[in-house]
C-alpha cells in the first residue's frame, strides 16, 4: 500500500479542542453555539457600555428566564424522542392557578402546594403520555389539544382572574436568593462557596475521568487539553460566582437559578449516562431498530411526555412565585420559546439528536438577546423580528454546514494533511478523522428505504 | 468490445471526507455498450466513486475530471447527471415507502395532461409496462412499504428504465435478490446492453460478475488496483479475489465435521403466524423445527417464503400475530411475548435490513454495539461508558471492523462494516440462539469468510445458530442441517452434507407433495 492515503497527525490541536466537549457526535455543534453565546454576550457588553455583565442585570437574566430554561430541559427530551409538546405553557398556567388557589383560599402550607403542583404535572403528563404512547395519536395533536384544554382549565378554575400568592416560603421559590449573612465582605459568601464547590467538582470529574480512561487503556485526551478545559471552565464559573455575589445587598445567586442548575445536572446525567436516556435517543433515531433491540418504546414515549408536564408544572410554580400571582395569561407562548431554545441548541426536527446542555445554551442565547436588545432600548416588536431571524439563522447555518460535505465550520480550518502513519491492527494506513464530522443522518447522502418515525 | 470508444473516463478522482480520503487518484474507463464491474472490499470506495460520478457528491466536492461522452462533465447534482443519461440505483434503495409503485417510478418525472396536472392513467399504464419489463407482477398501486426489499429493487430498476438512460449504475443490485430474481435481473442488464445501454455494476457476488461483465476495475482502499478485460485476461473468481484482497483465499467455508453438536435445546412446535395486514394470509403454517447446541441450522427458501417472518415471530412476536404454537428451550416451554423477553431468553435476531431495522444510524459504533443489552453494563441503570468503550473496542478488533475509532458514527461506515457492528451488537447479548437473516448480504468475500468463521466459533461455544440465506452455496458450506421453506410451510429437512443445490431448490419451490413422497 502506498502511504499517500490520508492519515492525519494523531493529535491535531483543533481535534483535541473538540474533545473538550466530550468528542461525541454533537459536541462540535455545541462548541459552535457556545461560541455564538459568548460573542453575543461580548457584543452587548460593549454595545451597552458595560451594562450587560453588571451583577444586577445578570441576576435579572436568570430570574426572567429560569422557567423557560426549565421547560427547555423537558422539551429537548421530547424532541429527541421525535415528538413535540405545545401544551407546556398552558400546563404551567393550569398548575399555577390550582396551586395559588389551594394555598391562598385553601390555606394549604407551601410544601403541600408544591406537592399538589407536581402531582398535577404528573397527572396531566400521564394523560398526554397515554394518548401519545398507548393510543398512538401524534404528540403534536395531543398537545395542541392540551394547549386548549389546560388554558381553558386555567381560566375556568381561576374565573379568568388573577389569584395572588402570599406564602412567604413559596415566594422564595421564584423570588428568593441564597442567604446573605453580613460578614463585612463586598461579596455574598454562600454564592462564592457554591462557585468554589462547582469548580472543585469540575476538576474532580475531569481528573477522575482521565484516571478511569487510563485504567482501561482508552485513548486519553492530552493533559494540556484537560488543563485548558478545567482552567477555562473554572474561570467562567468563578467569574459568574463573583458577578452573582457582587450584586446589591440582599441579592445573590437566585433560587430559580439553583433549581435550574440542579435540574440541568440531573437531566444531563439522565440523558447521557442512563439506560433510559439511551433509550430516548434510540426511539427518536430509529424506533424500528429500537423495538427490535428490546426497547419498550411505549414506556419511553409515555415517560418523556409525562416528564415534560412535570417540568412544566415546576416552571409554572417558579413563575407564580416570582410574580406573586397566577393569572389567566400566564405561560402564553412559552412553548415557542422552549422549542426555539432546543433547536438553536442543535436538536434535529426529525428526532434522535439534541442535548440538555445545548438547549440551555440555546435558551441563554435567546435570553441574552432579549435582555441586550431591551437594554439598548430596542422596541419589543423589533426584538421579536430579531429573535425570529436568529432562530432561522442558527438552524440554517447548521443545515448548510452539514450539507457542504458534513464539515462544521471548525473542521474547515483543519484540512487533513498527508502524513503517513501505520496503525496497530490494520493492514493499511488508517483514515483517522481530525474532527468528529458534523452529525446526523441529514448530512448523509445515503437515502434510507424507510422513514423510521412515520 | 475492446475497440469500442470510451463513453466515460474518470481521471484522478480524489474524494475526501472530514479526515478520511475515501478515493485517492482513482481512474475508471468504461467503454460504450459494455457491462463494467467494480470490485473491492467493503469500504474500498466503490459506492463513493459512483456517487461522485452521479453528482450525489457534486462538482467541486472532489478533485479530478469526469469525461462523459468526450466532454468534461461537471454534475452539480443528480438531476444534471440524469439529464446527461446517467442513472444510479443506490445500494440503499431510495423509494418512498408510503407512496405506490407508480408514484415512486414517476416521482419528479410525472407525465402531465395538457392542463398540467399529473396524468395518472398514462402513468399507471407506463408503470405496468415497466414492471413487466423487470418481471414484477404486482399491482402498480401497491404501496412500496407492502412489498419486500427484493421487489423494491425491481421497482428501482423500472424507475431507472423510465428515464432516458445511457449509463446505468447499479450498486449491489442483486444483494437482496434470490437466485432466480438475480438471474432475471442480470438477463435484464444484458438485454439493456444489447440495446446500447452501458452499465456499471458493483457487486460482491463474484460469480455474477464473472458471468456478466466485459471488464472489471478493482479498487482497494481508495486506489485503483487494476483494470481487467474479462475475455482477454481470462478472468475468473479467484483472479478477482486476488486483485481485491491481494492474496488468494484458500477455504471460503470453515471446516466442520459435526463433532461438537449437542442435544436439541430449542424447539418450536405448531407455529402458525398470521400476516399483520391481510389476516387470511398465513406466513407460517404449523411449523416445527429444532436446533441443537453447537449446530448451525440453515433456512432455505425463496424470497417471500416466510423465513424472515418465521424468525421475527419467534423473536418476541415482532412480526404478525402468532395464532398457535409453543417454544421450548432446554425442555421447558418459554413465553416470548416481546423482544425484551426474547433477549432475556437468549434469543438474538440479526435483521436482513440493517439500515431500517438493525441500527440507529445516528448512533456511533460503541453505542450501537451495547444497545441490545445495556443492562449488562449498566447495573444500576447508569451506563458504564468505559466498559462500553472497552467492549466495543474488543469487538472492533475481533470482527475487524474497518474504522479509525469506535466513536465513529455508524452512518459513516461502509455496508459490510455496518453489518459487523450489527453482529457485534447481538453477540454482546450472549445469545443461546442466534438467528442470522441474510448476514452476508452486500459483504465482500474476505469479510464473508470472516463472518462464517464467527458463526462457527459461536456454534462451537455452545450456541445454536439459525442461518437464513438465499445463497445456497453459503447454506451448504456453513450449515449442519437445512430446512427448506415454501410459502410458509417447512417442506423438508436435510443434513447439509447430504444436500445439493438441486434437491434444495426442488423443496424450496414446491409444496408438500414432494414432502409426502
Ligand atoms: N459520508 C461519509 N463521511 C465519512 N466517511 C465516509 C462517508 N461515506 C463513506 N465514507 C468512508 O469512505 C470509505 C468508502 O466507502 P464506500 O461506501 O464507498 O465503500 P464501498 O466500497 O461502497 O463499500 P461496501 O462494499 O461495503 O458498500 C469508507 O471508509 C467509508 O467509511
Ligand atoms: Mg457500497
Amino acid at each position: 500500500m502506498t502511504d499517500t492515503a490520508a492519515a492525519p497527525k494523531k493529535s491535531g490541536g483543533i481535534r483535541d479542542l473538540g474533545k473538550m466537549f466530550g468528542g461525541g457526535q454533537s459536541s462540535l455543534r455545541q462548541f459552535g453555539i457556545l461560541g455564538a453565546l459568548i460573542v453575543i454576550i461580548l457584543f452587548f457588553e460593549v454595545a451597552t457600555g458595560g451594562q450587560t455583565l453588571k451583577p444586577g442585570n445578570v441576576i435579572n437574566i436568570v430570574n426572567q428566564n429560569a422557567y423557560v430554561l426549565i421547560l427547555a430541559i423537558g422539551m429537548v427530551m421530547v424532541i429527541i424522542a421525535g415528538h413535540i409538546d405545545l401544551s407546556v405553557g398552558s400546563v404551567a398556567a393550569f398548575t399555577g392557578i390550582v396551586v395559588a388557589i389551594a394555598m391562598n383560599r385553601g390555606g394549604l402550607p407551601w410544601w403541600l402546594g408544591v406537592l399538589i403542583g407536581l402531582g398535577i404535572g404528573a397527572v396531566v403528563g400521564a394523560w398526554q403520555g397515554f394518548w401519545v404512547a398507548y393510543v398512538g395519536v401524534p404528540a403534536f395533536i395531543v398537545t395542541l389539544a392540551g394547549m386548549l384544554i389546560f388554558r381553558g382549565a386555567n381560566q375556568f378554575i381561576g374565573n379568568a382572574t388573577t389569584e395572588p400568592v402570599k406564602d412567604d416560603v413559596f415566594l422564595q421559590i421564584g423570588g428568593g436568593y441564597l442567604p446573605d449573612p453580613d460578614l463585612g465582605l463586598p461579596y455574598n459568601v454562600p454564592t462564592l462557596i457554591l462557585g468554589l464547590v462547582a469548580v472543585a467538582l469540575v476538576v474532580f470529574a475531569e481528573f477522575r475521568g482521565r484516571a478511569r480512561r487510563r485504567k482501561v487503556g482508552a485513548e486519553a485526551v492530552p493533559l494540556w487539553v484537560s488543563l485548558v478545559k478545567v482552567v477555562l471552565l473554572a474561570a467562567v464559573i468563578l467569574f459568574a460566582a463573583f458577578l452573582f455575589a457582587g450584586g446589591r445587598v440582599g441579592t445573590s445567586f437566585p433560587i430559580p437559578g439553583v433549581i435550574l442548575v440542579a435540574l440541568v445536572v440531573i437531566y444531563a446525567f439522565v440523558t447521557n449516562n442512563t439506560v433510559t436516556g439511551r433509550h430516548i435517543y434510540s426511539v427518536g433515531g430509529n424506533w424500528h431498530a429500537a423495538e427490535l433491540s428490546g426497547v419498550k418504546i411505549k414506556r419511553i414515549n409515555f415517560f418523556v411526555m409525562m416528564n415534560m408536564s412535570i417540568l412544566a408544572a415546576v416552571a409554572g410554580m417558579v413563575f407564580i412565585s416570582r410574580s406573586a400571582a397566577s393569572g389567566p395569561g400566564d405561560g402564553t407562548s412559552w412553548e415557542l420559546d422552549a422549542i426555539a431554545a432546543v433547536f438553536i441548541g442543535g436538536a434535529a426536527v426529525s428526532g434522535g439528536i439534541g442535548t440538555v446542555i445545548g438547549s440551555i445554551v440555546g435558551g441563554l442565547v435567546i435570553a441574552v438577546l432579549n435582555n441586550g436588545l431591551q437594554l439598548l432600548g430596542v422596541s419589543s416588536d423589533r426584538v421579536q423580528i430579531i429573535k425570529g431571524l436568529v432562530l432561522l439563522l442558527a438552524v440554517g447555518i447548521d443545515v448548510w454546514s452539514k450539507r457542504s460535505g458534513g464539515r462544521s465550520i471548525i473542521a474547515r480550518f483543519s484540512r487533513p494533511k498527508k502524513v503517513s502513519a501505520t496503525d496497530d491492527n490494520m493492514t493499511y494506513p488508517l483514515n483517522r478523522p481530525l474532527v468528529e464530522p458534523g452529525d446526523s443522518a441529514e448530512s448523509s447522502s445515503r437515502p434510507s428505504s424507510t422513514t423510521p418515525n412515520a | 468490445m475492446v475497440d469500442a470508444p470510451f463513453i466515460l473516463e474518470m481521471r484522478g478522482i480524489t474524494k475526501r471526507f472530514p479526515g478520511v480520503i475515501a478515493l485517492d487518484d482513482v481512474t475508471l474507463r468504461v467503454r460504450a455498450g459494455e457491462i463494467h464491474s467494480i470490485c473491492g472490499e467493503n469500504g474500498a470506495g466503490k459506492s463513493t466513486l459512483m456517487k461522485v460520478l452521479s453528482g450525489v457528491y457534486g462538482y467541486g466536492t472532489y478533485e479530478g475530471d469526469i469525461v462523459w461522452e468526450g466532454e468534461v462533465a461537471r454534475f452539480r447534482d443528480i438531476r444534471q447527471s440524469e439529464a446527461a443519461g446517467i442513472v444510479i440505483i443506490h445500494q440503499e434503495l431510495a423509494l418512498i415507502p408510503e407512496l405506490s409503485i407508480t408514484e415512486n417510478i414517476f416521482l419528479g418525472n410525472e407525465p402531465k395532461t395538457p392542463f398540467g396536472s399529473i396524468d395518472w392513467s398514462t402513468a399507471r399504464l407506463r408503470a405496468r409496462e415497466l414492471l413487466q419489463r423487470v418481471g414484477l407482477r404486482d399491482d402498480p398501486d401497491t404501496q412500496i412499504k407492502n412489498i419486500g426489499v427484493g421487489k423494491q429493487q425491481l421497482v428501482e430498476i423500472a424507475k431507472a428504465l423510465n428515464k432516458n438512460v445511457k449509463l446505468l449504475i447499479l450498486d449491489e443490485p442483486t444483494a437482496a435478490l434470490n437466485e432466480n430474481d438475480s438471474q432475471h435481473l442480470l438477463g435484464l442488464i444484458r438485454d439493456l446492453r444489447d440495446k446500447g445501454v452501458t452499465s456499471i455494476m458493483i457487486s460482491h457476488k463474484l460469480n455474477e460478475i464473472e458471468a456478466i461483465s466485459n471488464s472489471i476495475t478493482i479498487i482497494r482502499d481508495g486506489h485503483t488496483v487494476e483494470s481487467l478485460d474479462v475475455k482477454a485476461d481470462g478472468v475468473d473468481e479467484d483472479r478477482i479475489i486476488r486483485g481485491m484482497v491481494g492474496r488468494t483465499l484458500e477455504n471460503r467455508f470453515p471446516e466442520h465435521d459435526g463433532s461438537g453438536i449437542g442435544d436439541v435445546f430449542f424447539e418450536v412446535r405448531n407455529w402458525t403466524v398470521q400476516h399483520p395486514l391481510t389476516t387470511e394470509r398465513l406466513v407460517a403454517k404449523n411449523s416445527h423445527f429444532t436446533v441443537r447446541r453447537g449446530e448451525v441450522v440453515g433456512f432455505a427458501g425463496l424470497m417471500g417464503a416466510g423465513r424472515t417472518e418465521l424468525a421475527m415471530s419467534i423473536f418476541g412476536q415482532s412480526y404478525g400475530t402468532v395464532l398457535s404454537g409453543e417454544i421450548y428451550k432446554d425442555g421447558q416451554e418459554i413465553k416470548v411475548p416481546n423482544v425484551a423477553a426474547a433477549i432475556k431468553h437468549g434469543i438474538a435476531y440479526v435483521s436482513e435490513d440493517r439500515k431500517a431495522l438493525g441500527l440507529n444510524l445516528l448512533d456511533d459504533i460503541k453505542t450501537s454495539v451495547v444497545s441490545a443489552k445495556l443492562s449488562k453494563i449498566a447495573p444500576a441503570g447508569v451506563v458504564d461508558d468505559l466498559q462500553e468503550r472497552e467492549i466495543s473496542e474488543n469487538y472492533r478488533k475481533e470482527l475487524r471492523i474497518k474504522t479509525p475509532t469506535v466513536d465513529e458514527g455508524v452512518n459513516k461506515l461502509s455496508g459490510g462494516n455496518q453489518q459487523k457492528v450489527v453482529l457485534a451488537k447481538w453477540m454482546f447479548t450472549d445469545p443461546d440462539l442466534l438467528i442470522l437473516d441474510e448476514p452476508t448480504r452486500g459483504i465482500d468475500v474476505g469479510a464473508k469468510t470472516e463472518i462464517y468463521g464467527i458463526i462457527r466459533k459461536l456454534a462451537e461455544s455452545g450456541a445454536g445458530v439459525i442461518l437464513i440465506s438465499s445463497e445456497l452455496p453459503e447454506l451448504l458450506g456453513v450449515a449442519d442441517r437445512i430446512y427448506t421453506i415454501f410459502e410458509g410451510t417447512i417442506t423438508s429437512e436435510i443434513r447439509a452434507k447430504d444436500a445439493d443445490p438441486e434437491t434444495l431448490m426442488k423443496s424450496m419451490t414446491s409444496d408438500k407433495k414432494k414432502d409426502a413422497a
